[in-house]
């Protein structure tokens, strides 16, 4: 006989709602900007056929060489091709946060202190390595 | 458009082989292609984690994901990525390159000996363990059964994860290849769930690391976007080749090609 599948705690339904839709969101925005910035419809900062001389070469190299912004800087290029794609890249490297806001409220009504601090404790580790304090460097 | 195929081809060699798209990535692309290892590590992390955030979902409503697993280990291996991208970043290239050729030469002998149970015997939970409720229950589907699970030996767990977020952050490779056997011959999860909650915690594990190399300007979009999408593409591509493939030989091929590219990676660190 068949049983019946054990449901997913409904924090982690939400949780996994949320991924979908927005994974999905992300990777449809990427294939845009990527369409609009190799069809040359928006100007880019870097010339796509001046790439090929940075990207053999360490990072510090193409930042300082092609004037490449640090930290959140690119916002300030988002009108420039090449920029524009951030917006998917950053959307997917942000949704992980996004999601464990999402469990907060279900872990403090179910006063699960344990939870409740690690969910916090992560959100302050993601956040603190998207915020770019330790984005500035380079060797 | 070389680069788009290769990850496509990439994507379904990985499903076949049971092993996440960064680790094929990293030593592949930066051993075939011109692309300093700088840019090679931000785009892995990227791969892997649009690998971890499209399987995701799935994995978390059959259970195969466990949140109460995943996320305590998460938060450590995730605090510990960090770390691990910054002294990435800052050791000399040669270091990293040399580096990465051991650990991919440690995972092929990883991939070729270790054996996964399916279900591990776990008699007591521990006290950590209990505490932060890591148990649950799944449908096996080729048996019909409901199956319930708990783990042990939490703290080594916990220990072990800080290296795996190290290495994940320094060499941008994801970390599935580390946290199954973790999870499941040490912690005594299910392999079912220890694959995917392994697959899910990338989703986490990557997500900080990725940013301290996309802050860094590690993101060249012309060579990151391809890659993504190929490999995405050709991770759904090898699922439904999966039905019909041999994966034993698969993996054979898998292991062989990253003994190779390991290889490859400590001769060049070496300047040989």
């Amino acid at each position: 006989m068949t049983s019946q599948a054990p449901k997913a705690a409904p924090e982690q339904v939400k949780y996994a709602d949320l991924l979908f839709y927005g994974s999905w969101a992300a990777i449809a925005i990427l294939l845009i900007t990527y369409f609009v910035y190799v069809s040359g419809m928006l100007e880019t900062h870097v010339p796509i056929h001046d790439l090929s001389q940075y990207w053999a070469g360490p990072v510090s190299e193409y930042v300082h060489e092609a004037n490449i912004p640090l930290g959140w800087g690119w916002l300030s290029l988002i009108s420039k091709g090449d920029f524009l794609n951030f917006i998917g890249i950053v959307l997917l490297a942000s949704l992980t946060i996004i999601c464990f806001l999402t469990l907060l409220p279900t872990y403090i009504r179910n006063k699960d202190l344990a939870f409740v601090v690690i969910v916090i404790l992560e959100v302050l580790v993601l956040c603190f390595g998207a915020s770019g304090i330790l984005g500035t460097g380079g060797h | 458009m070389i680069l788009f195929v290769f990850c496509f081809v990439l994507g379904i060699l990985a499903v076949l082989a049971g092993v996440g798209g960064g680790v094929l990535y990293v030593p592949l692309v930066s051993g075939f292609f011109p692309f300093h290892l700088d840019f090679v590590r931000g785009t892995g992390l990227l791969v892997a984690l649009a690998g971890a955030l499209a399987a995701g979902p799935g994995l978390l409503k059959r259970n195969f994901a466990n949140l109460r697993l995943a996320l305590p280990m998460g938060l450590i291996a995730s605090t510990c990525a960090i770390f691990g991208a910054l002294l990435g970043l800052a050791l000399p290239t040669n270091i990293i390159q040399i580096a990465l050729g051991a650990v991919i030469i440690f995972i092929a002998a990883l991939l070729a000996f270790s054996k996964n149970v399916e279900r591990p015997v776990v008699e007591k939970q521990d006290g950590i363990g209990g505490a932060l409720k890591m148990a649950g229950a799944y449908l096996e589907p080729s048996t019909g059964e409901n199956i319930e699970w708990k783990t042990h030996r939490t703290l080594p767990g916990m220990i072990l994860f800080i290296f795996i977020g190290i290495m994940a952050g320094m060499f941008g490779l994801g970390a599935g290849w580390a946290n199954v056997p973790v999870l499941n011959l040490l912690m005594g999860a299910p392999l079912k769930v220890a694959v995917g909650t392994s697959k899910f915690l990338l989703s986490i594990t990557d997500t900080s690391a990725a940013w301290i190399y996309l802050n860094r300007g590690c993101v060249i979009p012309l060579m990151a976007v391809p890659s993504i999408v190929g490999l995405m593409l050709g991770s759904f591509v090898g699922v439904r080749i999966l039905a019909v493939a041999k994966p034993k030989v698969i993996r054979y091929i898998v292991i062989s090609v990253l003994s190779f590219a390991g290889i490859k990676a400590l001769l060049k660190g070496l300047g040989i």
